[in-house]
């Protein structure tokens, strides 16, 4: 006994040294977003940066969604209806939290939140914007987490397939039930005297959420970013991880080895459905984008799958991999956009029979550059 | 009296084709185990290609009564191209992964769907314009009881469906095709083990379910003659609603199929009539949570357990 908790201590890390490992990577994820928004942003012509946000949501939806269909293995396809649950919510606190803070919903920020289109910059470190819009994000992650698990819980006792039709109706039910919802409320004084279940209901129907401020700037997206690479990474090396991943590689076998599996599938719904929700947010609040329960159907869940089944299932960088690649596609092929789709569809098709693992399965990108460099290593898998 | 009638009416035609487009996405799940995505698109297909068929024979034009041949001629046309083309599909994208996990299948169901929606979409094909479906039935009231019309399309919808499925029915229970179906359903391997053509009897199924879609897609069409562009959501909800028929009646079960469907239908009718009609869509689906919840297996099937 003695002797196991010795070799226990060697192999734990020095406190000082665990606390730096842990917060060194979200340091330089901070870091990266802060140059990418001060230093590479206004350098960059709009366009590009319009396409360094959009690959910095889709990075996050693929990721997250890779929790669930990648690393437990079950089959999600309702990922939009958690966006969009996440997107209203952060929609309805800044839009109406801004009339009750500042009596109107234009930018309140300050230099974090700053995008060209607002030019009502104060010019200060943090505005008011800059508080009101990660907590809005931060809350819509949660609701939607609270709907994953609301969903999960039930559907998650099902087997995959009848999970993929209740995820798809799940996100069919939250589509129709904010196309039914009135018209956003744009006079001031009949914001200042609403309640908060007239607010939560008037959030535009089928017109969509229009009049929000742009708070969406490429520092908050590439901040969510990191947050979500280094959860998903630092989850799928831990105990956690290693459940998920043996509930997908046999069901049985993992509840024989004491893993409850339905608590741990719920577990990864909620996460996935947390980030799912604050990339929702982000998507809310973009320049050029009307929040609109059209954009966020199961169209929408289709493209976040495609990105993970061709990225590969349980790899981190193969999903960020495939969420570049197929944002920034699009907007190089635009003459051929029709046969954009078709294309994807071809692609899953062939890699499902030539490649069911996905373009790098369930390895990293550095696997694959360490496995070259030490012949022997055995692989993440 | 004459809404709750009307309404009943309404379920029943609507509910029948539910069923109809239910039975292959049961048939399929019995032998392979797996839902096929891409048996919404084959629906959607079906209300095309009797579209385009009428359309190429002159029959669009409004002047001219429609007649029951032509009808008949029409479907029987979008029943063939169906079929071959559920062949077709099974061929290339399915067989290939017979040993595959279920969820690469499933995956490459959505692909297949995605294909063909979007091959539909192109403008040198189908196009992205909705179209109206030429009536080829003549659009006049059969009968009127206690003020509730009974159209002749209805009539026509059920009678149709009510036909297909006891072909079905004999086809499975009565022929050596249909004992074959049963015996892969049951054990697949077994039943190659007992000298039946496993792959022969799959394909058939699909040709099967895929005309039975076809029907549906011509069926729908004559109802509601507003064609919507391929990818539009219309056709996947229906595909979808169709398979929670399916599995709320107990899936792979052909009359738990039929049941589901006309369940599925009255409850969309109904609700839409009463309650809300704006949120059809939910009533159904929570329909499919609730039954999945309580009785897992559906309602009429009967649930099987798992062995390692």
């Amino acid at each position: 006994m003695a002797g196991t908790t010795e070799r226990g201590r060697d192999l734990q890390p020095g406190r000082a040294a665990a606390t730096l490992s842990s917060v060194l990577p979200l340091v330089i994820g901070i870091a990266a977003a802060y140059v990418l928004h001060t230093y590479v942003k206004p350098r960059l012509d709009p366009f590009y940066a319009k396409v360094l946000l959009d690959i910095g949501i889709n990075v996050i939806l693929a990721v997250s969604l890779s929790l669930v269909n990648g690393f437990t293995g079950q089959f999600s396809i309702g990922h939009a209806g958690f966006m969009a649950v996440g997107g209203y919510t952060a929609a309805t606190i800044t839009y109406y939290g801004s009339h009750r803070l500042w009596g109107n919903a234009q930018f309140h920020g300050g230099f974090l939140s700053w995008t060209q289109a607002n030019d009502l910059f104060e010019g200060t470190w943090l505005g008011g914007g800059d508080l009101l819009f990660p907590l809005a994000c931060l809350a819509g992650g949660l609701v939607a987490a609270g709907m994953g698990y609301v969903v999960g819980l039930p559907s998650l006792r099902l087997r995959g397939d009848y999970l993929a039709i209740v995820t798809l109706g799940f996100g069919e039910i939250v589509r129709v039930i904010i196309q039914r919802t009135d018209d956003v409320l744009y006079d001031a004084e009949e914001i200042q005297q609403a309640g908060l279940w007239t607010c939560v209901t008037h959030v535009g129907g089928a017109l969509g959420f229009t009049g929000l401020p742009f708070y969406t700037s490429l520092f908050w997206t590439w901040l969510f970013v990191a947050i979500t690479l280094i959860v998903a990474y630092r989850l799928k090396e831990s105990t956690h991880g290693r459940a998920f991943l043996s509930i997908r590689e046999d069901e049985i076998a993992a509840e024989a080895m004491g893993i409850v599996t339905t608590s741990y599938k719920v577990r990864a719904f909620v996460l996935s459905a947390f980030f799912a929700g604050v990339a929702g947010s982000l998507f809310a609040h973009q320049v050029g984008t009307t929040l609109n329960p059209r954009e966020l159907g199961f169209q929408k869940s289709f493209d976040i799958v495609i990105m993970v089944v061709l990225g590969g299932m349980g790899s981190i960088s193969g999903s960020v991999l495939a969420a570049v690649v197929l944002t920034v596609l699009p907007e190089v092929l635009r003459t051929f956009s029709e046969y954009r789709m078709i294309v994807y569809a071809l692609l899953l098709i062939l890699m499902m029979i030539l490649r069911p693992q996905g373009l790098l399965g369930l390895r990293e990108l550095w696997d694959a550059w360490a496995s070259r460099r030490r012949p022997k290593a055995t692989g993440a898998g | 009296m004459t809404k709750l009638l009307q309404t009943l009416v309404d379920g029943v035609s609507v509910g029948c084709l539910y069923g109809l487009i239910a039975l292959g996405y049961t048939m399929v799940y019995g032998i392979l185990k797996f839902i096929n995505f891409a048996h919404s698109d084959i629906f959607m297909l079906g209300a095309w290609v009797s579209f385009i068929v009428a359309r190429a024979l002159g029959w669009a034009n409004p002047d001219q009564p429609g007649s029951l041949g032509k009808a008949l001629f029409v479907l029987a046309a979008a029943m063939l191209f169906c079929g071959v083309l559920g062949f077709i599909i099974e061929r290339l994208a399915y067989r290939p992964l017979r040993r595959a996990p279920r969820l690469n299948v499933l995956i490459t169901a959505i692909g297949v769907s995605l294909f063909i929606q979007n091959t539909g979409q192109l403008p040198w094909l189908l196009g992205t314009q909705p179209q109206r479906m030429p009536a080829l039935l003549p659009d006049s009231t059969l009968l009127t009881v206690a003020e509730v019309q009974i159209r002749q399309v209805d009539v026509v919808v059920i009678i149709t469906v009510l036909v297909l499925m006891g072909a079905l029915e004999w086809l499975v229970h009565r022929t050596k095709v249909g004992r074959a179906m049963r015996a892969v359903s049951f054990d697949t391997r077994v039943a190659s083990l007992m000298g039946v053509p496993v792959d022969r009897v799959i394909s058939i199924t699909f040709v099967i379910g895929s005309s039975l879609a076809a029907a549906a897609g011509f069926l729908y069409a004559s109802k509601y003659p507003g064609l919507n562009q391929p990818a539009h959501a219309t056709w996947i909800l229906l595909g979808l609603k169709a398979f929670v028929a399916a599995v709320v009646g107990g899936i792979g079960d052909i009359r738990g199929a039929m049941f589901g469907g006309l369940l599925i239908g009255m409850i969309e009718f109904f609700g839409a009539a009463y309650l809300s009609p704006h949120l059809k869509d939910v009533y159904v689906f929570s329909l499919l949570i609730l039954v999945l919840l309580v009785r897992p297996a559906g309602l009429m099937g009967k649930p099987v357990l798992e062995k390692v």
